[in-house]
């Protein structure tokens, strides 16, 4: 098992080390095929078919064909790799940021409008929470 | 000799660049944004730079998993935007200075800065935006760019204290040059922004005052700061900041703030923009 980090109890953050690097490779080589339009025609048109030509085990299959935005930062995907196939489905950075947290779209944009999310209460797991949004 | 006659932070938002793109600037969620940008686009105008050195990082756009180098040099005559996934930014070509890149290239390496060369590579919104924030819509960039990529995608990102010392090491390569250039660096990305899992839309605004204070004053400290305060304090995002290092490492430890303007939100961030001057 590959030592604890001092970065892994901040709550609800994927830092993308080594770990999810590996574990991830097959998945973010695919979504980054998404940069050539030509690819992204192909995936469109045949979507499980396209992921056939990459290395991706079942969870990960899964979690692209289903759009489990959440569920791909867990099997490995990196927030920007994954934006490339949040784009070619017409999202923005803010939808799939949205998306992520289990809000809604206006719920998010609302938030963001208000100041964000505050720190307060969101630096560490576990921490009494005073400022959950 | 060349001169290195000022610096600028700049936030690489990917949504700014939209809004600049389609003409939506005037748009009530962009223009208390775009009202601060003026000063800076003033002061560069004015300086009208040759050279603008950009200390960015791609974002899965030249670089993937394959090969991730951690600082990288672009050399080329020219860079095309890039396609990130939905097509390329409506932008000039980036038109470089090979001259000054390979003695860049030179200089840093026998410093003791092992780059990446690279010769052939398009350009993403980490270098694009920040042009279209200090340039607006030319026909054509008025200045040649020499690209400085930093990867802070794949964790570790170098430290801020290493990115500092490289903005050292870029002052005496610029001022070895055999040209009359004036040039200027830009150091991009931040501030604090998360945009990914449950803790997204995370925004730290006192941590980024406090960051851009000592970044101008005490850039030794700001430099000494640890991955973890950023990824913890301000976002699993917000460690673009250590090129913001790079940036104020090129300038002398004296600096005249000339203009700071932040603003939030853009879309998940807290837009910085930071202009300097040596003393």
């Amino acid at each position: 098992m590959p030592a604890p980090r001092e970065y892994d109890d901040i709550p609800g953050t994927f830092v993308f080390d080594g770990r999810r690097s590996r574990r991830g490779y097959g998945l973010n080589k695919f979504l980054m095929s998404l940069n050539d339009p030509a690819n992204r025609d192909a995936f469109r048109a045949d979507e499980a078919g396209y992921l056939d030509g990459f290395r991706l085990d079942e969870a990960q299959r899964e979690a692209v064909l289903d759009r489990d935005w959440l569920g791909l930062l867990e099997v490995g995907g990196n927030v920007y790799y994954t934006y490339k196939l949040a784009a070619c489905d017409g999202m923005t950075f803010q939808d799939l940021a949205g998306r992520q947290t289990g809000m809604s779209r206006d719920e998010f944009a609302r938030m963001m409008l208000a100041g964000g999310r505050s720190i307060d209460g969101n630096r560490r797991t576990g921490e009494a929470a005073g400022g959950k949004g | 000799m060349a001169d290195l006659v000022g610096g600028v932070g700049c936030s690489h938002v990917p949504a700014v660049g939209a809004a600049i793109d389609k003409g939506t600037t005037d748009d009530p969620y962009w223009a208390p944004y775009f009202a601060k940008v003026g000063p800076a686009r003033r002061w560069m105008a004015e300086v009208a730079p040759d050279v603008c050195i950009v200390v960015y990082n791609d974002h899965a756009s030249a670089f993937g998993l394959e090969v991730i180098p951690t600082f990288a040099l672009g050399l080329a005559d020219d860079f095309p935007p890039a396609d990130e996934g939905y097509g390329p930014r409506p932008v000039p070509p980036v038109v470089g200075h090979p001259d000054l890149a390979w003695h860049l290239a030179e200089s840093l390496i026998l410093d003791e800065f092992d780059l990446t060369l690279v010769n052939e590579m398009p350009v993403d919104h980490g270098l694009t935006v920040p042009l279209s924030v200090m340039f607006g819509t030319p026909e054509a960039w008025p200045c040649r760019v020499v690209p400085l990529l930093v990867n802070v995608v794949q964790y570790p990102p170098p430290t801020g204290r290493r990115c500092y010392r490289l903005g050292q090491a870029i002052r005496r390569a610029v001022e070895s040059f055999e040209g009359d250039e004036r040039v200027v660096v830009m150091g991009t990305g931040g501030m604090s922004h998360q945009l990914q899992a449950q803790r997204a839309g995370l925004i730290n605004v006192d941590f980024d005052l406090a960051f851009l204070d000592r970044l101008v004053a005490d850039p030794e400290g700001a430099a000494a700061i640890p991955h973890v305060e950023y990824l913890r304090e301000a976002g699993s995002e917000a460690i673009e900041l250590v090129m913001w290092l790079v940036m104020r490492g090129a300038l002398p430890a004296g600096v005249r703030e000339v203009y700071r303007a932040t603003h939030v939100p853009t879309s998940n961030t807290h837009n910085g923009l930071l202009v300097l001057e040596p003393t």
